[in-house]
C-alpha cells in the first residue's frame, strides 16, 4: 500500500553522493516529498532524511541499492510510527497585524510558535511540528496578512535505534579513504 | 650492496612527476600491461606519458571508443584481471556509455579513464566538456573526478580495488586536463580498505546450516549457477556440491562453462531460449539453490509463478539481488566460493536418480522435436545451430566463444558445448549488439593462447565493424563467424510469431562482407552450401590470424524453444 515513509541514509562527505542517492527513486519512479541531510556528531559522516510516498516492498529494494553504493555506510526504511521526527516551518507576517490584532499573541502561545525576529515591516515566527500543524498554522495567520511561508524537510529519530551513536564513533576511529 | 630497509623506503625521494605520469605509473603498480584506448585533446598529456611506458604498456588503439569498453570486457572476462580503457573527454567519453551499462549489468571488472578539460573550465560548456560523471554515475560501480594531480594515485588505487572486489563492476575515473599537466611527488599505496563499502560479507553459519537441512531433505533438489559462480571461481565447488548430492544444475546465460556441457548433472541453459528440461522442471522442483544469479526476467518469465512452489536458497554477494525478484527462504549473502565451501561439508551424499531421469527424458523431447532437424539437416539452406555444432566439434568445445545478441547469441548458447570455465563472453543483461567483434579482439589480448571465436549475426557485425581495423593494426588473431540470414533475426522472429508477420525495418540488405574484411586486410570465405561449411571452418581454425567466415544461413529461422516474455515457464513452445 502506497503511503508515507522515512528513509534515513548515512554517507560519506563526497561531492555528488545525493545525486547518487536520488537517481535510485528516479529509476523506480518515486518522487522524494522532502530531503534534509546535515552532518553528524562525527565529522564526515553525513545523514539524510528522506520522505517519500511509495510501498514498503519496494524501499526495501530502493534501500538496498542505496546501501550497495560505495559512500553509503547504512540505509534504512521506517514506518511513521518507528521515528519520532519534526519539521520546522518559518511565517513572515506584516508587522501591521502586531498593533491591529491583539490575538496574535495567543496564536503563537497556543500553538508552540515563537517570534524570530522583529523589524519596522515585518516579523518572522518559527514553529516546529509535523507537516499538517505547520499548513493548519498557515492558515490561521493568513488573516493577519501572510508574506512569506517556508518549510524544512525532515529531521528524525529512529525509535528502535540502541547503539547508534557508538556505532558512529566507531566509525570516527577508522580514516575515509580518498 | 646494503638491502633497502624500511626506514630507507620512507626517506627515499619520491620522484617528481606529471599527473600523467602518475596515471601511467598507477596502472603499473596495479599490474596493467594492455590498454584500450582513442586519445583526443583531452587526455592527450596522458597519451604523450604513454608513449615513454610503451615497452610495459600495450595500448591498443581502437576505432570507436565503444569498442574500447568491450575490449576491456572481453579482456576481462577471458583473463580475470581489471580491464582499462582510456577515452577523452566529451564526445569521447558519451561513446564509452554503452560499454559501462553493459559492463555494469554483466559484473565485469573495468577501470576507465577519461580526459576532462581544465577544472577552471567545468561547468561552462567548453569544448568537449560533458558531464561524464554525472552521465555515468547509474552505471557504474563507482566514478570520481579528480581535479589535483596530488589525488591521482589514491583515485586509481580506490578505482581498482572497488572494481574487482566484491560483485565487481565498472569504475570510470575522469581527470581534468590541469591535473594531468601539474607535477606532484609521486607515491603510490594500494588501497585495501574503505570504511563505508564491505565487499565480502561475513559468512551467515546459521544460513548455511539452514540451506544444508533444506538440500539434505529435499526430493527434487536443483542447482542454479550464474555469473557470480564464475567470478568467484567455484565451479569445482558447485559441481563437487552436484555431485555429492546428485543435483542436477542448470546455468543461466552468463553462467555457461563454469559446468562442463558433458557433465553428467549438467542439465542445460535456463530462460526465454533455455533448454526445454531445465525450464520445465523449475515448475516441479522442491528446493532450488540459487548461486550468483539475480532471477533476470529473461529466466523467470513470469515471476509470481516462477520456482513458486520450491523453496529457495539464494547464494549471493551482492545484498541488494536478494529478494529484488524472488523471495529467499534462505539467504547466504556471501563469496559463492566461501559459501559453497562451508554448504558442502554439511550436505550428505544422496541420489535423485528419477528426478535426473526427468531430465534425460525433456532432454530427449527437445532433442527430437528441436534439436535433431537443427543441427543435423539434410537439405535446405544451412542452419545457425549445425553451423555452431561444427564449430564446437572442431574446436574441441575448448575455444573462447564471443557472441553478439539475437538469435545467433542464444543458438551459439545453446549449441557450443563448453568445456572450460570462463571460455563464454556475451552482452547479457544489456544485450547489446554490436559487442562480439571489439570483445572478441579484447579476449584474444587477455588470452592469446586461446583460440577465440566471434560467432555474430549480420546486424551486429554492422555495429562494430570498424575495429577489423584494430585487429588489423594489432595484429590480433581472431576469428569471426557471421551468420548472415539477412534479418535483424531475433525481431524477425518476434514479429512473426507476436505482431502477425509484419515485418517492420528487420530485413537487411547487407554489403560484401568478404569484400570488407579484405578492405582491411583480413582473409576471408563465403559460405552459401552445406558441403563447403565444414572444409571452411577447418581453414578459418588452421589460419594464423584474424578471418572472417560468412555462412549464409536460413532466412527465416526460429529459435526454439521459446517462453514468451512474461509468461510463466511452462508455457514453453517447442515449435
Amino acid at each position: 500500500m502506497q503511503k508515507e515513509y522515512t528513509v534515513t541514509v548515512y554517507t560519506e562527505d563526497r561531492i555528488g553522493i545525493t545525486n547518487r542517492i536520488t537517481i535510485i527513486f528516479t529509476r523506480r519512479g518515486i518522487n522524494i516529498t522532502s530531503l534534509t541531510t546535515a552532518e553528524t556528531e562525527i565529522p564526515g559522516v553525513y545523514k539524510f532524511v528522506i520522505t517519500v510516498m511509495s510501498t514498503r516492498e519496494k524501499l526495501d529494494k530502493v534501500v538496498g541499492q542505496i546501501e550497495r553504493l560505495i559512500e553509503i555506510h547504512r540505509a534504512f526504511v521506517h514506518e511513521e510510527d518507528e521515528v519520532v521526527y519534526q519539521e520546522l516551518a518559518l511565517y513572515k507576517i506584516s508587522t501591521k497585524a502586531l498593533h491591529t490584532a491583539g490575538d496574535v499573541e495567543r496564536l503563537i502561545r497556543e500553538n508552540n510558535a515563537r517570534i524570530l525576529t522583529i523589524t519596522a515591516d515585518y516579523f518572522v515566527i518559527e514553529k516546529t511540528g509535523h507537516q499538517q500543524e505547520l499548513i493548519d498554522f498557515i492558515k490561521k495567520l493568513e488573516p493577519y496578512g501572510l508574506i512569506e511561508y517556508t518549510k524544512s524537510g525532515r529531521v528524525a529519530i529512529v525509535k528502535w535505534s540502541r547503539r547508534f551513536h557508538e556505532h558512529l564513533k566507531e566509525l570516527d576511529k577508522t580514516v575515509a579513504s580518498y | 650492496m646494503k638491502a633497502e630497509t624500511e626506514a630507507d623506503k620512507r626517506s627515499a625521494v619520491k620522484p617528481v612527476i606529471t599527473g600523467s605520469e602518475a596515471v601511467i605509473r598507477s596502472l603499473i603498480a596495479e599490474g596493467v600491461d594492455t590498454i584500450f584506448g582513442y586519445p583526443g585533446g583531452a587526455i592527450m598529456p596522458i597519451y604523450d606519458a604513454l608513449y615513454d611506458f610503451q615497452d610495459q604498456v600495450h595500448h591498443i588503439l581502437v576505432r570507436h571508443e565503444q569498442g574500447a569498453t568491450h575490449a576491456a570486457q572481453g579482456y576481462s572476462r577471458a583473463s580475470g584481471k581489471v580491464g582499462v580503457a582510456f577515452a577523452t573527454s566529451g564526445p569521447g567519453a558519451t561513446n564509452l556509455v554503452t560499454g559501462l551499462a553493459d559492463a555494469y549489468m554483466d559484473s565485469t571488472p573495468l577501470v576507465c579513464i577519461t580526459g576532462q578539460v581544465a577544472a577552471s573550465l567545468l561547468g561552462t560548456d567548453a569544448f568537449q566538456e560533458t558531464d561524464v560523471i554525472g552521465i555515468t554515475m547509474p552505471i557504474t560501480k563507482w566514478n570520481i573526478q579528480v581535479t589535483r594531480q596530488e589525488d591521482i594515485p589514491a583515485a586509481i588505487a580506490k578505482a581498482f580495488y572497488i572494481a574487482r572486489s566484491g560483485r565487481p563492476g565498472p569504475v570510470l575515473v575522469d581527470i581534468t586536463k590541469n591535473a594531468q599537466v601539474g607535477t606532484f611527488e609521486f607515491e603510490y599505496n594500494k588501497c585495501e580498505f574503505i570504511r563505508s563499502y564491505q565487499p565480502v560479507p561475513e559468512l551467515d553459519k546459521e544460513a548455511v546450516t539452514a540451506a544444508a537441512a533444506l538440500i539434505n531433505s529435499a526430493k527434487k533438489p536443483y542447482i542454479f549457477c550464474g555469473h557470480g559462480v564464475l567470478l568467484a571461481g567455484a565451479e569445482n565447488e558447485l559441481i563437487a556440491l552436484a555431485e555429492k548430492a546428485q543435483i542436477p544444475v542448470a546455468s543461466t546465460l552468463l553462467g555457461l562453462s563454469a559446468v562442463p556441457v558433458d557433465h553428467p548433472l549438467y542439465g542445460g541453459l535456463l530462460g526465454m531460449h533455455g533448454n526445454y528440461a531445465p525450464n520445465m522442471l523449475t515448475c516441479e522442483c522442491d528446493v532450488v539453490i540459487a548461486v550468483g544469479m539475480r532471477f533476470d526476467d529473461r529466466v523467470t518469465g513470469d515471476v509470481s509463478t516462477f520456482i513458486s512452489q520450491a523453496k529457495v536458497i539464494h547464494i549471493e554477494i551482492d545484498a541488494a539481488e536478494i529478494n529484488k525478484i524472488i523471495h529467499a527462504d534462505v539467504a547466504i549473502h556471501a563469496d559463492a566460493k566461501e559459501a559453497l565451501t562451508a554448504l558442502n561439508q554439511l550436505i550428505m551424499p544422496a541420489k535423485h536418480d528419477a528426478w535426473l531421469e526427468e531430465f534425460r527424458f525433456g532432454h530427449k523431447k527437445e532433442y527430437d522435436k528441436v534439436q535433431h532437424r537443427e543441427l543435423y539437416p539434410e537439405s535446405g539452406e544451412i542452419k545457425m545451430a549445425e553451423t555452431v555444432r561444427l564449430l564446437s566439434e572442431k574446436t574441441n568445445g575448448e575455444a573462447i566463444l564471443v557472441t553478439d545478441v539475437g538469435q545467433h547469441q542464444m543458438i551459439a548458447s545453446r549449441y557450443y558445448r563448453f568445456k572450460n570455465p570462463n571460455t563464454n563472453i556475451t552482452s547479457g543483461g544489456m544485450g547489446t549488439m554490436g559487442f562480439s567483434i571489439p570483445a572478441a579482439m579484447g579476449a584474444k589480448m587477455g588470452a592469446p593462447d586461446k583460440q577465440v571465436v566471434a560467432v555474430v549475426g549480420d546486424g551486429c557485425f554492422q555495429m562494430t565493424l570498424q575495429e577489423l581495423g584494430t585487429i588489423y593494426q594489432s595484429q590480433i588473431g581472431v576469428k569471426i563467424v557471421i551468420l548472415n540470414n539477412n534479418f535483424l533475426g531475433m525481431v524477425r522472429q518476434w514479429q512473426q510469431l507476436f505482431f502477425d508477420k509484419r515485418y517492420s525495418s528487420t530485413e537487411m540488405v547487407n554489403p560484401d562482407f568478404i569484400q570488407i574484411a579484405k578492405g582491411f586486410f583480413i582473409p576471408g570465405k563465403k559460405v552459401t552450401a552445406r558441403e563447403d561449411l565444414a572444409a571452411a571452418i577447418d581453414e578459418m581454425l588452421a589460419h594464423d590470424g584474424a578471418y572472417l567466415l560468412e555462412v549464409v544461413v536460413e532466412k527465416e529461422d526460429n529459435v526454439f524453444p521459446m517462453v514468451p516474455a512474461g509468461t510463466p515457464v511452462s508455457t514453453i513452445r517447442l515449435e
